[in-house]
């Protein structure tokens, strides 16, 4: 086990002008288990393939356990990875793939025996040993593809979107399963995945990339709640979280929609110096209530459709010309049309500027 | 038209629809026989009747069916040497040619600077005829030629290659002719089976600890069985009939079964003896393509 460093990564890819990893830097602590994540082409799987040794960076520089890896081929890693793919070997038995990394490490043979029995009763693959892949099912050739990574002891566990090909029940099952085998292995984990539910569920802390840049690190409650600015807070959350466009009246009320509301201390004060400021408001559709039109604090709204989705009640909401959603309890009888005020929790309130779309802290 | 009666009204309508004493299977039987009678018909005359015609002719004598043919092929004092050679040749030849267009084939994959030039630049030879190309090397190989000339700018005394009396340089003349001409199927070959082949697999080789040399055994040749099998067959098969190069090259020193067949017909007028050479020919090709395929057999039963 061992952590790793990675500083100032910059990739591009043959025949591309655009940077692919832009000046990446990240370290995860031993026995962490990190994610990335980001829409796709965000430079999140370049990032694992530099970690892997199966790209080179252009500049900058990976350690893993203080030893600089930056150019060695993956095979002098001391590495294991899942695929996506799987790229569990189709001419080999089961057992001998899940053997392979240990094989090619000349492990003694009744160790290797002894590891492939151990990984093939915690993946329930010990009736499928003498089987060749063909004759498995998706979800069964993933679980050869992470037990092949784990019997390996490696340094570091690598995992390329390892639960995107399996059907979504199945994904929820090897979710959690694979947590559990990962906190009992305790390994040094670097996971990249383009689904926030993956992350959040997964992870000890999330990178979420954008555009070849972590645009915020950080545990994934953190992410989710405080994001640094609006494209994590748009890809984070279903629904994604709801940005108004506001005002800091020199007041210091803020103006949504025409309508008044509390601002916070740090930017009425800032507001009361500059005359008042434009101001992007960032909230999430959970931290919405619906209340009787015209109470003290809460904005005129018009709900527009209702979605019932079992355990809450989705509502998308028209305030002032701008769509907002709302998440309300299933209990809250609400149709199309009618016309409700909307109370926002104010500590759940994010602001971000509206130039650099960042977000603005006390 | 009044809605309940719709349905009555049009079911003593339906059977007459079809025709009428003759089943539908059948019908379906001829158009399928319609539809490959031209390759039935292309099949038997210019391949099912000449094979038949050539093994009558390997047969075939002045009283009738007899064996005489094939005693006479092989009291020839030219037949043992010609099997010989070309055993020789296909051992040492097919080896060679396999490593190469492997590592032709590896290189490729590795996309140097300007791999898909070397890629036609390898393949050109596919285009050349066994003739042509034994002609070229033998403006390489003859008493004058190139060689002999870039030996002597080194000061270094020419060296009679084809002379019939150094069977060795002789060998190795048509062996090197052989090489360069029919490698490049196998590479075309073997290039088009590494493309089928994802790259994730020697990644994951690559990621648990394999080497290239372990990476190439475990994971790259295994997969690529199926097109190493296809190249092996139709290399062998073609080594057996390996005739032109040699006879540019090497005229009646270097025989081999197929330039005997064409000895015994034309040289010899000996249509029956040729033929029964040929059967020869095509029996021990029959032979080798089974044992490839058995040899060879994937045991992981499935393709992926």
């Amino acid at each position: 086990m061992a952590d790793i460093s990675i500083k100032g990564l910059h990739k591009t890819y043959p025949g591309s002008t655009e940077l692919a990893t832009n000046n990446v830097s990240l370290d995860v602590a031993e026995g962490e288990f990190m994610v990335l994540l980001g829409p796709s082409g965000c430079g999140k799987t370049t990032l694992l393939r530099m970690v892997a040794g199966l790209d080179f960076p252009d500049e900058g520089s990976i350690s893993i356990g203080g030893r600089d890896v930056t150019y060695l081929p993956p095979q002098d890693r001391n590495l294991s990875m899942v695929f996506q793919s799987y790229a569990v070997f189709p001419h080999r038995m089961v057992r001998t793939n899940i053997a392979f990394g240990l094989m090619m490490k000349k492990v003694p043979r009744e160790e290797i025996e002894r590891k492939v029995r151990w990984a093939a009763d915690l993946l329930q693959l010990s009736p499928y040993l003498d089987r060749y892949p063909a004759q498995l099912s998706g979800g069964q050739r993933q679980r050869v593809a992470v037990a092949r990574a784990i019997v390996m002891d490696a340094d570091v566990l690598l995992m390329d979107e390892p639960l995107s090909n399996l059907d979504a029940l199945l994904r929820l099952d090897f979710r959690a399963e694979l947590k559990k085998i990962v906190q009992q292995l305790g390994s040094t984990t670097l996971y990249v995945t383009h689904d926030q539910v993956e992350a959040m569920s997964l992870s000890d802390r999330v990178a979420v990339m954008k555009k070849g840049q972590i645009a915020q690190l950080g545990s994934p409650l953190t992410v989710y709640e405080e994001p640094a600015d609006r494209f994590v807070g748009g890809f984070i959350g279903s629904p994604p979280m709801n940005f108004l466009d506001g005002r800091i009246t020199q007041q210091g009320a803020l103006e949504v929609a025409g309508q008044n509301t509390e601002a916070p201390e740090f930017l009425a004060r800032a507001a009361a110096r500059t005359g008042g400021s434009p101001v992007m408001v960032g909230i999430r559709a959970e931290n919405i209530a619906i209340a009787e039109r015209g109470t003290e604090g809460s904005l005129d709204a018009v709900v527009e459709v209702v979605e019932p989705l079992g355990h809450a009640t989705l509502l998308t909401v028209d305030l002032g010309g701008q769509t907002v959603k709302v998440q309300v309890p299933s209990t809250v009888r609400v149709s199309s049309g009618d016309k409700v005020g909307l109370r926002f929790d104010p500590a759940a309130l994010r602001f971000f500027d509206t130039e650099t779309q960042l977000g603005l802290t006390a | 038209m009044a809605a309940p009666d719709a349905p009555a009204a049009a079911r003593p309508q339906l059977p007459p629809a079809r025709p009428k004493g003759r089943p539908p299977r059948r019908s379906g039987n001829s158009a399928a026989l319609l539809l490959i009678a031209p390759s039935i018909v292309f099949m038997t005359l210019l391949f099912g009747w000449p094979m038949v015609s050539g093994i009558l002719q390997a047969f075939g004598g002045p009283e009738g069916l007899t064996t005489a043919n094939f005693s006479r092929m092989v009291q020839d004092p030219y037949f043992w040497s010609s099997v010989g050679n070309t055993l020789l040749l296909i051992v040492v030849m097919i080896p060679i040619q396999f490593v190469l267009a492997l590592a032709m084939a590896l290189l490729i994959r590795a996309k140097p600077r300007g791999s898909s030039a070397y890629f036609y630049i390898w393949a050109i030879p596919l285009a050349v005829s066994d003739l042509a190309a034994g002609l070229v090397w033998l403006t390489v190989f003859t008493d004058r030629g190139y060689l002999n000339s870039l030996l002597a700018s080194f000061g270094l005394d020419p060296v009679s290659w084809l002379a019939y009396d150094n069977y060795p340089s002789m060998f190795g003349a048509v062996l090197i002719a052989e090489v360069w001409r029919a490698t490049s199927l196998v590479f075309v070959i073997v290039v088009a089976g590494l493309q089928s082949i994802p790259k994730d697999y020697e990644e994951a080789a690559g990621v648990f600890g394999a080497n290239f040399w372990s990476r190439l055994w475990h994971v790259t040749l295994p997969l690529l069985r199926p097109s190493l099998q296809t190249a092996l067959i139709l290399r062998t098969i073609l080594a057996f009939q390996t005739f032109a190069v040699a006879l540019a090259l090497t005229g009646q020193n270097f025989p081999l079964v197929v330039g005997e067949t064409y000895r015994w017909y034309t040289g010899l007028q000996d249509p029956n003896v040729a033929s029964a050479l040929a059967l020869v020919v095509m029996a021990v090709s029959m032979v080798t393509a089974v044992g490839y395929l058995k040899l060879l057999r994937d045991q992981s039963e499935a393709p992926r």
